[in-house]
């Protein structure tokens, strides 16, 4: 039992440094805190209910990718009646920033940005590029 | 009950003819349906077709207006090295593209008259029967050859496949290279293939095709080649018209006027 004294110390330095990245978002007060987005100033609902837009969005994009590629259908009837085209330039970033809206959630769950923005473009990003 | 091996091989024949006469009678039935395939079936339906008129088209000299309008509404990039270039409607020599029409007396200006060609979305495309993703197909309810970009992996077989070399592939990333970029369309990505797609998303909102509208001359015309009321099959009852490697089957449904 001589070197119980290192066993210990060995151990406690080594809890320390597993749990390090704990500690120091709390100190730094980082943890638990979602980005607050800015809900869009011109419309109250958008093409679904928040919830399932929330967890499902990426379900009913690639809805809509299909029905308007494959199947050649642009028009998505939603929950409340209203008739939307299916597009994600022209209707989801006419209220969405891509940049404040898709990118900022999506780091900070961690989720890989999806590749959606290496073809589709974001027409806000556009006119401030062209001007 | 104890079987023989000759009773068993009796039975088990029967049971075969037995099968098989089913079919026998179906086809025996409707013969027309054993050799309906594309061709007999496919012109019932729609198909959408285009006429160029050469002679219209030549007239306004050095225009290019219907490139334009193309490049402008699908975000074409514009690249110096041929290697790269991305093409839907481009202009080509009419000797290059009707080389077995022509006579060794043809006139060098005729036989360079540039001449726009595109995708022919064919009745029976070869590029569509080689994709082994599914990424292009012909579109049953108004025959365009159309493409998803989400789907190509970018093996260029439809490439190879195609006798018009109306695809393009994307070596590089495009988007540096687009001069005025459209928000309404996509651009499309480094590795994919690309080509016309008669303006797809333009006549999903009764719109023409882009080239059509553009050309000044009124030289292309467009509409469906299956439907005898049409503007294109009146033309084409009028004049004669030729048509890219129609020997090879694949059905192109671009019509030149000469």
């Amino acid at each position: 039992m001589r070197d119980k004294v290192w066993i210990i110390a060995g151990l406690l330095l080594f809890l320390g440094l597993v749990t390090y990245p704990a500690w120091h978002d709390l100190v730094a007060g980082t943890t638990a805190k979602p980005p607050q987005l800015v809900l869009p100033a011109n419309q109250k609902q958008c093409v679904a209910p928040l919830s399932y837009m929330r967890t499902s969005h990426m379900k009913l994009l690639l809805q809509w990718r299909r029905s308007v590629v494959r199947d050649g259908q642009t028009k998505y009837v939603a929950f409340d009646g209203k008739v939307y085209n299916m597009k994600l330039s022209g209707t989801c970033l006419r209220c969405h920033s891509q940049q404040e809206f898709c990118t900022r959630c999506h780091n900070y769950v961690g989720v890989r940005t999806p590749y959606c923005w290496n073809c589709h473009l974001d027409p806000a990003q556009v006119k401030r590029s062209a001007r | 009950m104890k079987i023989t091996r000759k009773e068993f091989l009796k039975i088990s024949g029967a049971c075969l003819v037995a099968l098989s006469g089913k079919e026998v009678l179906a086809v025996l039935d409707n013969p027309a349906e054993g050799q309906s395939s594309s061709s007999s079936a496919g012109k019932a339906r729609k198909q959408l077709g285009m006429i160029v008129d050469t002679r219209k088209c030549a007239k306004a000299e050095g225009c290019t207006k219907c490139i334009q309008a193309c490049n402008a509404a699908h975000n074409i990039p514009s690249f110096q090295d041929p290697d790269h270039q991305i093409k839907w409607i481009w202009e080509k020599p009419f000797d290059d593209i009707f080389s077995s029409y022509e006579t060794q007396y043809l006139d060098a200006s005729l036989k360079e008259e540039p001449t726009p060609v595109l995708c022919n979305h064919c009745d029976n495309p070869p590029c569509v029967r080689v994709c082994p993703t599914g990424a292009t197909w012909k579109r049953p309810e108004d025959g365009i050859v159309m493409m998803d970009w989400h789907r190509c992996i970018g093996c260029r077989y439809c490439m190879a496949a195609c006798p018009y070399g109306a695809r393009s592939f994307n070596w590089v990333d495009p988007r540096p290279h687009i001069e005025r970029l459209n928000p309404d369309f996509p651009t499309r990505t480094k590795g994919v293939v690309e080509k016309c797609t008669f303006c797809s998303e333009r006549l999903a909102n009764g719109q023409l095709p882009a080239c059509v509208e553009a050309c000044p001359e009124k030289a292309l015309v467009f509409g469906d080649v299956n439907d005898p009321k049409s503007e294109v099959r009146q033309m084409l009852a009028k004049s004669y018209a030729l048509r890219r490697r129609a020997e090879l089957g694949t059905g192109p449904n671009i019509y030149y006027l000469i």
